[in-house]
């Protein structure tokens, strides 16, 4: 069944990505989102580079948190809606190489075009030059982590109609870790630190992410598609 | 052909929130055989096929799929399985072509999806996206994936919904060269099948009756 392991990600991964290229809108959204608010910050805050400059990381890395929060809320809904979820839950294979080529989709239509267009972002928040190559080193990799566990919580509030609230309070105490070493990988680049180390709990998390949360997901999604 | 049925149901029931979902139900299914699932709106017959599936747990009974319970044999059971519902998994934006391949477990050849469309009179429809197509056609289009299935087991919650005279021909073409090459077919249906020999279960609210 190598073979069917294998392919079960590479089918789910591409159609899910030829999914959400079909509806390029939907992708925009959470890049807006990110780019407008960041925007806000100097106009609603303060304009001074120095004090931009001292929140930047943290600024950056909530808002590329939300923007993942609020795009991983419909990861199932759809499939759950059309009936998919139900033919992919009688397959006989394994879940966990399909729900991470899903993942993985999500991932790269999300969580990687927002770590593209931080540089961006950084300029504007005169996020000092040593910043940034942790900055983008650390959203690669948190925003992974940040969609497989979102992923969790989607699947979770599946049955419920406007599962979002829930969801946001499920996955939070879940994403604050991962904010933690996000924001203080590009800090302790800023300040001179070594930040290899944050940057490797960093990539710890995600391993142990994509170990333990596809095993989650199947759960939660066994349980929802009972109703 | 073995004498042991492919599918037996014993005394299965399915009680959420205190309301009987499905009433004690038994049958079985032999190879080469069509079962038609009859029964009111609300009786129970996609519960039926949700328990038949192992997507819920029944409160009693046993579901066993030659002879061993589908719990215990998983793998192999749903590996002979092929599932249409109601809800047919089915992308709006994706073409019909893609859905078609998409929803086939084995990979089809290009000869392979332009006979399955042909026999379903979707030819002309392979690159549409299946947003546009009617809810008939879009019945046609998950009633394709019969066409080149190579699975014995056969459930088709409401397979003729929505579907024309000619449409309800081609399925139950496909149900006979099915149960030719020894496949069995559960189904759910208000209508008759014109052509086909099939053995009525009746599901009540109050509790089922062989015909």
């Amino acid at each position: 069944m190598t073979s069917g392991y294998h392919s079960g990600f590479i089918a789910h991964f591409s159609r899910d990505v030829l999914l959400h290229y079909r509806r390029r809108s939907d992708l925009a959204r959470p890049l807006v989102f990110f780019i407008i608010t960041s925007t806000l910050v100097p106009l609603g805050v303060v304009p001074e580079p120095a004090t931009l400059a001292t929140l930047a990381p943290g600024i950056i890395w909530i808002i590329a948190l939300l923007a993942t929060l609020l795009s991983i809320e419909n990861l199932f809904a759809e499939d759950w809606q059309d009936g998919t979820l139900e033919q992919m839950l009688i397959s006989p294979n394994l879940l966990v190489m399909p729900i991470l080529g899903k993942v993985a989709a999500h991932w790269l239509m999300v969580g990687l075009p927002l770590t593209l267009i931080s540089p961006l972002i950084a300029m504007m928040l005169y996020l000092p030059a040593e910043g940034l190559l942790p900055m983008l080193l650390s959203l690669a990799l948190g925003t992974a982590a940040l969609s497989l566990v979102g992923a969790v919580g989607a699947a979770l509030t599946l049955p419920l109609q406007q599962g979002g609230m829930l969801l946001a309070l499920l996955v939070m105490p879940l994403y604050t870790p991962i904010l933690i070493f996000g924001s203080a990988t590009v800090q302790s680049a800023i300040d001179g630190l070594v930040w290899s180390g944050t940057l490797a709990t960093l990539t710890a998390v995600l391993a142990l992410a994509i170990a333990l949360c596809p095993l989650a997901i199947i759960g939660a999604l066994r349980l929802s598609s009972e109703y | 052909m073995s004498a042991e049925p492919i599918i037996t149901v014993e005394s299965l029931a399915f009680e959420r929130n205190h309301r009987l979902l499905l009433a004690p139900t038994d049958f079985s299914l032999e190879t080469g055989e069509a079962l038609h699932i009859q029964g009111s709106n609300g009786s129970g017959k996609t519960t039926l096929f949700r328990l038949l599936m192992g997507l819920l747990q029944p409160t009693q009974g046993e579901i066993s799929f030659r002879g061993q319970s589908i719990a215990q044999c998983r793998h192999s059971y749903l590996s002979e399985l092929l599932f249409v519902g109601h809800r047919a998994a089915i992308k709006e934006t994706l073409t019909v072509e893609e859905n078609l391949r998409w929803l086939s477990p084995n990979p089809l050849s290009p000869e392979q999806v332009r006979a399955a469309l042909s026999q379903v009179e979707l030819d002309n429809y392979a690159d549409i996206p299946c947003r546009q197509l009617s809810a008939g056609q879009r019945r046609r289009v998950a009633l394709a994936r019969l066409i080149n299935s190579k699975v014995k087991l056969w459930y088709l919650d409401e397979p003729l919904a929505a579907l024309d005279k000619q449409g309800i021909a081609v399925v139950e073409q496909c149900m006979q060269s099915h149960l030719q090459v020894g496949g069995s077919i559960i189904f759910s249906s208000h209508q008759d099948l014109a052509q086909t020999a099939t053995r009525n279960y009746n599901l009540t609210a109050e509790g089922s009756a062989r015909d």
